[in-house]
Parts: structure tokens; C-alpha cells; sequence
């Protein structure tokens, strides 16, 4: 078996890509779905059903598909300078801290600066927490995938002190949750009914403008230079370690800003279930959009609605929910193959 | 003070801090030897959450504790080979690959778990390995009850690391794998295959992580819980790096490690509620990243470590 450079990609075949990858994930998958004894197709129905079928269900198709948004892009322009963040999921509970800290009555802005305030120091907390992973890959030269991902479980044992001890609610009933954020810090509504909040505005916005910086800036030229080549970025006078710390500012920033939305949109308070592994879905809705900020919103929507719907097709059929987590991981195989392949091609030799 | 030293002078402690050391021995050298192949193995997570949940489901349908941990490992090799498959034979990168395998490793486990148990409420529970004393040896005080009297398991693990360490660096297969990991083309030029040597060296790698993850079910405990593995697998990742990608030093490593959580769990419970528990739970993941800062200076990478090889393609 041999692995050949194409001598040219396609656009049909660079955008089938995450296409065909969609679709092998769900014929990867329904091995799993006969193994439950349910006829494949019907599950699948059912699937689309509860993500599309009613408009309860795409309003929890959006609100679900918020937060990955934001990590999805967090991961998309780490991932694109070859910095790999997968601490996403800390960086989100970073950012949901500082949201509480600052929005749970320690200040009250009218509404039009709190909201925007609350924003800012979530995604200066999110940014805060990954500038250690990042200075000690740029200084000492310490792989950050490891300490990216050891310092999610800081995070959630330090999210798990604070609204268990200090951070407590004492009007919860024992519960361990915060106090509920200010009314002027809340997100507000987008529709009279549902759970619909203003972080789908802030999410796309995010993505356009982390689209336009990729696109318009020297720093975007940058990011995408070192992740090519670092040693060519580096000949060619771009300070790579500046631009991967620029990098994880943003990346950082993005994730904590989804912490926020999560808290200020959804909860109003903070918990130790606020995040599923929106952190860890966000690798795999980066890489479904192929590191494009743009087509990050799409790939979080796909995600959002296998989960939504593997909810209520699990109600309705004996599936485990936990196939939407499955459908998610091999969608991260799969699609690593199919953009191979429109780079590749695989030819077989005795 | 005195309190830690009371600690430290108790047989329970150093029993425990054996017991907590198998998985991280397997696990570490596991991973050690796909990196010594030039391969990082990101999957080790989802891996051992694979071989916690084969090894005790095998034993929960009614299968004996070996063949638990046989099936447990060749799962274990399983998954290392579609690890293979994708960052040596497609050259796909490696971190996100390892990413991958690992969201599918465990998902599936968990999915497979509540398909063969779907009503479990409680989780159900195995008849597990049982201490087995070394006779005469276990009859030494103090070190025969902490380090003698353990579960075959454990002796399996503390075994693994001189015979990982004679295969690495005395027989010709291991000077094959190590020297795929820091010069493949003079690994050709040898006329041995380059792809094959690292597809068996994560296959093998992988089965230890299995069978530190069949540990946790089988032998610490006697379920299987979600969330169970716990980041261990990431904690054997900054353990590789700590032994510098020694067998012998990463045994080490792994006793220090265990030691600590031995005693955090016990300075928990001597100091009250002065420190709060989550502090504690800490240490391990805040101890990895430090272990990696203090070593970062000195850490020799195998020189082909993350990148492919392709036959015929110029360096």
C-alpha cells in the first residue's frame, strides 16, 4: 500500500469531504443500532425527528449548539497553528468562574454594559488558564495536549470546591450550585418560548469574526503560516511562539466566553454539570469543519442534533443515549480519512 | 509533621500505594513503548476505559478472571491497531487521531455497558482477584504484607517492567523498535519494515494499557463505574516523559506517584475538613504537569517521535 500526493484538490472533492465522512459515521454506526435490535432507518428517522421534528425541538437543537460553536472555533484556531488545545472543556468552566465571580452581585451594570462586561472576563479567564499550557510550550518546550487535558480536572475539582464551599448558594437547599447571575448580566431570550438565549448572536458573531481575522489580518497569515511550517514562518521573520501565545489567547478566550453563555443564557447558575464535554465535542466539531471558522457553525449544529435527537430517540427505542457520544468519536475518524483522501491517494502494490 | 511520618510507617500505606501503582505501571509502559516506536498514543484514555469494561464484563458473563484479562488486552491491541492504521499507514496525525480513538474508546465502552446491562441501577459486581501471599516472602514484616501480599495482578505488573526493559534493550526485536523511534531509514536500510515494527510495537503497547484499565475492575475494585479511568491515562502520558522513556525510571515515577495519592487520601482523612477534599484530589493531575516542568530541560524525545514515515520519501 502506497500513500501519493494528489497533484491537485478538487473544491467538489475538498467540500464532499465532511460529507461522506457524515455519511460513513452513520454506516459505522449502524452496526450499533441492529446489535439494539431496531431497524436502522426508522432509528435514524427518529434521530432527525427529535433534533428537527417540532420547533421545541430546533430551539434545543440551537441552545445545544451554542456552546459548540464557541469551542468548536476555540479548538478550529488553536488546531490551525498546529497548537493543540484540547483543554477546552477547563477553559470553559474558567470562564463560567469568572461570570459568577464578577456576576453574581459583586458589580450590576445596566444591562447593555454588563452583558458585554460579563463576556470580557470570561474570555479573559479562559485565556488566563490556557496561557500556562502555552508559556510552558513556548518557554520549556512541554507538549500541551497533556497539559491541556490535566488541567481539566484542576478546573472541575476547583469548580467543585468553590460551589461546594466558598461560592455556595446558601439559598439552594443544600444544593451545590452558585447564586443565580444579576438580571442585567442574563442573556436575554431570543423567543418568547424555549430556552433560546442571545449566545447564538454572540457564537456567530465569534465565528465571522474569528473568520475575518483568519482572513483579513497579519495575524491570521500568521496562525495559519506557523501551522503550516513553523520552521518556514520562522525564516521567513514571524515571531512563531508570539503567534502561538496570540493563538491561545483567542482560543482560550472563545472557550471561556462559551462558559459564560452556558451560565448567563442557560443556567443563571453555575454547576458541576454545566458542560456535557462541550470542550471535547468542540475537537470534533473543529475538525468536521476542517479548521473553518465559518463552517464551524454548521458542524456544531450537526453535533447539537445528534445529541438532541439520540435523547429523544433513546426515549423512544432502546438505544443507549450514549450513542450520540459514539456517533461523535467516530465522526472524528472518519473524517480525518476523508480529508486524506482528497489530498491522497491510496494505491495498492504487491 | 509527625502526622506524615505516621503515615509513611504504616503497612497500609505502602499496601496501598502498591495497589494503586499497577495501572499506572501498565499503563506507563504501554505507552512507553509506542513512543519508543515514534508513536504517541493519545488513545490510552478510551483504551483503559475499554480494558476496565471488557475485562469485568467478560468475568460478569461468567468467564474466569484470566481470560477476562486476555480478552481485556486483545481489545486493547485491537483498538492500538486501528491506532496504527491511522497515524502509521495513512499518516494521519497522531495527536488527533489519539483524540479520537479515545471519545470512541470510551463512548463504546459505556454504549456496550448499558446495552448488555441496561436496567443496572447499582452497578453490579465481580468476584475479583484475590490477594495471593508469596509464601515465606509475605512472612517478612512490614515490606511481606505491603509488597507480598497482593493480587497476581500487581506481581504481573511489577514483573512487566524488567521484561519491557530486557525487550527493549537487549533482544534484537527491541533494538528494532527503538530504533524505528529515532532513525526509521536505517531501520530499512536494515531491510526491516518500518510500518510493521511500529504497527506491533502500539498494538502491544496498547494491550498493557487494556490491562491496566482490567486492573482498576478486576482488581481494585469489583465494578465498573462511568468515569472510572479518571485522566489516569493522561497521568501515564506525563509519566513517559518524567522516566525520560525508561522502563526502569518510569517505575519510579509511577511508585512516587501512587505514594502521594496513598497519602493524600489519608492526610484527607487525618486533617479533617481543614483542606478541602478537592485540593487533595489535585495533587495528581498538578504533580503530572510539574513532573513534565521539571523535566522539560532534560527530556531526550525519541527523534522520530509524531512523524510518519513514508518508504521512499526523502528527510
Amino acid at each position: 500500500m502506497q500513500i501519493e500526493l494528489r497533484d491537485h484538490t478538487s473544491l467538489l472533492r475538498a467540500g464532499m469531504a465532511p460529507i461522506t465522512a457524515v455519511f460513513a459515521t452513520l454506516v459505522i454506526c449502524s452496526a450499533l443500532i441492529l446489535w439494539a435490535g431496531v431497524p436502522v432507518l426508522e432509528a435514524y428517522a427518529l434521530l432527525f425527528k427529535g433534533a428537527f421534528g417540532s420547533a421545541f425541538a430546533l430551539k434545543e437543537t440551537f441552545t445545544r449548539s451554542i456552546p459548540l460553536m464557541l469551542t468548536g472555533l476555540a479548538v478550529a484556531v488553536a488546531f490551525r497553528s498546529k497548537f493543540y488545545n484540547i483543554g477546552a472543556e477547563g477553559q470553559l468552566y474558567a470562564g463560567a468562574l469568572a461570570s459568577v465571580y464578577f456576576g453574581t452581585g459583586l458589580i450590576d451594570l445596566p444591562a447593555f454594559i454588563m452583558v458585554p462586561f460579563l463576556l470580557l472576563v470570561g474570555a479573559l479567564a479562559g485565556g488566563a488558564l490556557l496561557l500556562v499550557p502555552v508559556l510552558l510550550k513556548t518557554k520549556l518546550k512541554v507538549d500541551e495536549v497533556v497539559t491541556t487535558l490535566l488541567l481539566n480536572f484542576v478546573m472541575l475539582l476547583m469548580v467543585s470546591y468553590l460551589i461546594e464551599g466558598p461560592w455556595r448558594d446558601p439559598m439552594a437547599m443544600g444544593w451545590p450550585q452558585t447564586a443565580s447571575i444579576v438580571d442585567n448580566g442574563v442573556l436575554p431570550a431570543l423567543l418568547a418560548k424555549g430556552r433560546l438565549h442571545a449566545g447564538l448572536i454572540v457564537a456567530l458573531l465569534a465565528a465571522i469574526l474569528v473568520w475575518a481575522v483568519m482572513r483579513f489580518t497579519v495575524l491570521g497569515y500568521e496562525i495559519k503560516a506557523v501551522g503550516f511550517n513553523a520552521k518556514g514562518a520562522e525564516f521567513s521573520g514571524i515571531n512563531v511562539n508570539k503567534t502561538v501565545i496570540y493563538t491561545a489567547l483567542i482560543s482560550g478566550g472563545l472557550a471561556g466566553i462559551a462558559g459564560v453563555s452556558e451560565v448567563a443564557g442557560l443556567k443563571g447558575y453555575l454547576t458541576l454539570d454545566l458542560s456535557p464535554g462541550f470542550g471535547y465535542t468542540g475537537v470534533a466539531v473543529a475538525m468536521l469543519a476542517r479548521l473553518h471558522p465559518l463552517s464551524v457553525v454548521p458542524a456544531a449544529l450537526f453535533l447539537s442534533a445528534i445529541y438532541v435527537g439520540a435523547d429523544s430517540m433513546s426515549r423512544a427505542v432502546n438505544i443507549p443515549t450514549y450513542i450520540a457520544d459514539v456517533l461523535v468519536g467516530v465522526s472524528v475518524l472518519a473524517i480525518l480519512v476523508c480529508v486524506m483522501l482528497t489530498q491522497y491517494k491510496i494505491r495498492f502494490r504487491s | 509533621m509527625s502526622e506524615l511520618i505516621d503515615i509513611l510507617l504504616t503497612t497500609g500505606f505502602w499496601a496501598a500505594t502498591i495497589r494503586i501503582v499497577s495501572p499506572l505501571i501498565f499503563g506507563t509502559l504501554g505507552e512507553l513503548i509506542c513512543e519508543r516506536a515514534g508513536v504517541l498514543n493519545l488513545g490510552i484514555e478510551g483504551i483503559m476505559t475499554v480494558g476496565a469494561m471488557s475485562g469485568w464484563m467478560w468475568v460478569y458473563q461468567g468467564g474466569d478472571l484470566w481470560g477476562g484479562v486476555l480478552f481485556a488486552a486483545s481489545m486493547g491491541a485491537l483498538f492500538g491497531l486501528l491506532h496504527a492504521t491511522f497515524t502509521v499507514h495513512l499518516c494521519l496525525s497522531q495527536h488527533v487521531t489519539g483524540i479520537g480513538i479515545t471519545l470512541f474508546a470510551s463512548s463504546l465502552s459505556y454504549f456496550v455497558y448499558r446495552m448488555l446491562l441496561p436496567s443496572a441501577t447499582t452497578p453490579p459486581k465481580i468476584e475479583p482477584f484475590q490477594n495471593y501471599p508469596i509464601p515465606f516472602l509475605s512472612d517478612i514484616p512490614m515490606i511481606g504484607e505491603a509488597l507480598f501480599t497482593q493480587t497476581p495482578l500487581t506481581y504481573l505488573a511489577i514483573l512487566c517492567v524488567p521484561v519491557v526493559w530486557y525487550v527493549l534493550h537487549r533482544t534484537p526485536i527491541g533494538l528494532a523498535v527503538r530504533m524505528a523511534g529515532e532513525n526509521p531509514v536505517a531501520v530499512e536500510a536494515q531491510g526491516i519494515n518500518v510500518l510493521s515494527v511500529r504497527t506491533g510495537a502500539v498494538m502491544v503497547g496498547s494491550a498493557l494499557m487494556a490491562v491496566g484499565g482490567a486492573f482498576i475492575t478486576m482488581s481494585w475494585f469489583d465494578a465498573f463505574y462511568f468515569g472510572m479511568v479518571n485522566g489516569r491515562g493522561w497521568i501515564c502520558v506525563a509519566l513517559v516523559i518524567f522516566a525520560s522513556w525508561k522502563p526502569g525510571k518510569a517505575l519510579l515515577g509511577a511508585l512516587l506517584f501512587a505514594g502521594l495519592e496513598a497519602m493524600q487520601v489519608r492526610a484527607q482523612l487525618s486533617s479533617g475538613a481543614v483542606i478541602p477534599y478537592q485540593f487533595f484530589l489535585m495533587l495528581p493531575y498538578v504533580m503530572s504537569i510539574l513532573a513534565m516542568i521539571v523535566m522539560a530541560r532534560k527530556a531526550k524525545y525519541p527523534q522520530a517521535l509524531l512523524v510518519p514515515y513514508r518508504r521512499g520519501e526523502r528527510v
